[in-house]
């Protein structure tokens, strides 16, 4: 299960930073538990540490996991016979990660609902366990600095950025919208750059497409 | 911030991430959304991704530090190699905080 092993490291750089911004543990650990979205909550911990309201909080982590939106629409058919509180429970702990595991198990016809939640339940543990790990050693971690824990995020952005680019369009989009960001936050608005450029930026890859596609 | 104010945000970032989550898979195992919208989610990831990256290297505290002594900018080469050649999340994390830690601790 090398997800697991991506969990744990991930998960306690998260535990860390979230002390580091003032959460309690009981906090840090309860994030993981209800939200379990490993970058939704990594920037959520900058935020708080930032002191940005709450509103704005919320506001960016839909943003942020919006893109589950499309791999639960993906997984969809695969799911067809499951029981209604199965597909509820399963979508409850679908990530980038598992995801990527489950897509490859269904198009095998792996797709028992049993095994496959019991799998999701194992990385959510593996990222409970990380995050309360971290938790714990941020009282003691005064200075993240000298273990580059806060290059986890930047890290896991170039990570997940990348591996989401499949083609040219997809990079030209991209670098729209990187670029917007930064001219919006250099313009003032630094609570909520990263969301009107995502709309923008979507939109007009959309619409591009959309348009394309139109028979002349 | 208040300990209410945390708790009332957690719950709200946990509702906000669980219904994308939930509802395509709920309403769409037999149906099809619009194709406008099918496009414009598949742009969201690439769109967001980027618009949190680009910042996240550049801004230090109150500013844009878009020189030679940025070193989150000079690790984006060796993790971003690592995650287009293997793909993988875990092993761009390590790579990517590893030359952070090591540069840090050459130039103490």
């Amino acid at each position: 299960m090398p997800v697991v092993l991506g969990y744990l490291p991930i998960g306690f750089a998260y535990g860390v930073l979230a002390i580091n911004a003032g959460l309690s543990i009981f906090q840090t650990v309860l994030m993981s538990i209800i939200v379990y979205a490993g970058s939704a909550q990594l920037i959520a911990v900058s935020l708080f540490a930032q002191a940005i309201h709450p509103l704005s909080i919320i506001a960016t982590t839909f943003i942020v996991n919006l893109r589950h939106m499309l791999m639960s629409a993906a997984l969809a058919p695969h799911m067809r016979h499951w029981k209604s509180y199965q597909v509820s429970l399963f979508s409850f702990e679908l990530t980038d990660e598992s995801f990527g595991v489950h897509s490859l198990r269904f198009d095998r016809g792996e797709n028992q609902p049993k095994s496959t939640i019991l799998i999701n339940l194992i990385c959510q543990f593996a990222w409970v366990l990380g995050s309360l790990l971290g938790a714990v050693a941020g009282n003691l971690i005064q200075d993240v600095r000298p273990f580059a824990l806060d290059y986890a995020l930047p890290a896991m952005f170039i990570a997940l950025l990348i591996l989401q680019i499949k083609n040219h369009k997809h990079l030209i989009i991209a670098l729209i919208s990187a670029g917007l960001s930064l001219i919006l936050w250099q313009l003032g608005a630094t609570q909520w750059h990263v969301i009107i450029a995502t709309i923008i930026a979507a939109t007009l890859g959309a619409g591009v497409e959309t348009w394309q596609k139109q028979p002349s | 911030m208040a300990e209410t104010t945390i708790l009332i945000t957690l719950a709200g970032m946990a509702l906000v991430t669980y219904l994308p989550r939930l509802i395509p898979a709920w309403v769409l195992r037999d149906k099809q959304l619009p194709a406008f919208v099918i496009a414009w989610l598949r742009y969201v990831p690439v769109s967001v991704l980027a618009a949190l990256l680009l910042p996240s290297l550049l801004i230090e505290g109150n500013s844009i530090n878009f020189s030679a002594r940025n070193l989150y900018l000079w690790a984006a080469i060796p993790a971003g190699l690592v995650a287009w050649k293997r793909k993988s999340l875990f092993g761009t994390v390590v790579i990517g905080m590893l030359v952070v830690a090591i540069v840090r601790w050459i130039m103490r």
